[in-house]
């Protein structure tokens, strides 16, 4: 009788598998440039519909893929949080692009250094700005993701109870790495 | 008579002294006296139209005196003509009247200029923060600001897959 029920419950994921990754909607959260090359993979000559998901939505409610194309800013990182607090389960990330992974080019005070500091994210995407190409292939591997992994309760979602990116950057930076004048904060009158 | 020689018979002292490049017309100021001179540059000289309030901050730039600069662009619609208003700041008194009287313009470009560098200008209606979060406590134009920030952007929420 196990065999059987375990069988029985193994196919039902296969099913739900099989009907998730081949339509994932994406919620372009596009704040910068690789959001251009995301409109491009959605445009006829890149086809994303060729895999499924060329249904882009941009009510959070409605998708189950968000796509942060570009830098995020501090501000931002409020939105981006209910935003993605706001999509119904199953859901996924892909962070795409250098600045969305890493922060990129903007080390400053106001650019967050990889959104997964912040929210977790499943597939990345190297580039500045990456290909369409690379952004197929990145959700190809979500969909292999998807296909290897996914159950039909989303019990892999329950299992992630740690934080799956870096730690949010609490290390003190020594002096030779802040950037700044010389100068005292609270000498800065010059009329001394 | 010019605009400058005009400004000068008008407020005299209070002028420091004009500036020009290359039709590039400039007229320091004190900051007592600012809100005065540019009411009569518009009310009076035909300087209506307030194209920019911006500042700069002076630390270690060399020969400086004075630590922040307020420069206020005008420029006359029917002549074309353009004036550059300056005033320089010390602290601990960063404090200059309010040009939202003369110029609806002025609000958010006040608000920018006490978000970034932490100027307050007295008799604004709303002076609050425009572009950086209202929980954040420093001045990110400041030259002694460290670019990298003061650890602000790492005090956000974190979430687990699990949570979301």
């Amino acid at each position: 009788m196990a065999m059987t029920a375990d069988f029985f419950i193994s196919k039902l994921d296969y099913v739900a598998n099989f009907i998730r990754a081949n339509s994932l909607w994406p919620m372009p959260f596009a704040t910068a440039c690789c959001g251009i090359e995301l409109m491009a993979t959605a445009s006829s000559r890149y086809d994303l519909a060729r895999f499924g998901s060329e249904v882009m939505r941009f009510s959070p409610r409605q998708c189950d893929l968000m796509i942060v194309a570009g830098r995020v800013v501090m501000k931002m990182v409020p939105v981006m949080q209910r935003i993605w607090l706001q999509m119904p389960e199953p859901k996924w990330c892909i962070s795409m692009g250098a600045c969305a992974s890493s922060g990129g080019v903007f080390d400053t005070y106001a650019v967050v250094q990889g959104i997964d500091r912040f929210i977790p994210v499943d597939v990345y995407v190297p580039g500045c700005p990456p290909r369409p190409e690379q952004l197929i292939a990145a959700i190809l591997d979500l969909q292999d993701k998807i296909r290897k992994t996914g159950t039909l309760f989303g019990k892999e979602f329950q299992e992630r109870t740690t934080f799956d990116g870096p730690a949010p950057l609490h290390l003190e930076l020594n002096q030779a790495e802040i950037v700044t004048a010389p100068g005292s904060y609270e000498s800065s009158t010059r009329l001394q | 008579m010019s605009t400058v020689d005009q400004l000068q018979q008008q407020f005299g002292s209070a002028i420091i002294r004009t500036e020009s490049f290359r039709d590039n017309v400039r007229v320091i100021v004190t900051p007592e006296a600012v809100h005065e001179v540019l009411k009569h540059l518009k009310e009076s000289l035909g300087f209506n139209m307030l194209a920019e309030l911006t500042a700069v901050d002076y630390l270690n730039y060399p020969d400086a005196v004075d630590r922040f600069g307020v420069i206020y662009g005008l420029t006359n619609l029917d002549s074309g003509e353009r004036i550059f208003v300056k005033t320089y700041l010390n602290e601990p008194d960063l404090t200059l009247p309010t040009v939202c009287d003369l110029w609806q313009g002025a609000n958010w470009l006040e608000r920018e200029v006490y978000d970034m560098f932490g100027i307050t200008f007295a008799g604004h209606p709303d002076l609050r923060r425009i572009l950086m979060p209202e929980e954040f406590v420093s001045f990110p134009l400041r030259k002694d600001y460290p670019l990298r920030g003061k650890h602000e952007r790492h005090n956000f929420p974190v979430i687990t897959r699990a949570e979301s």
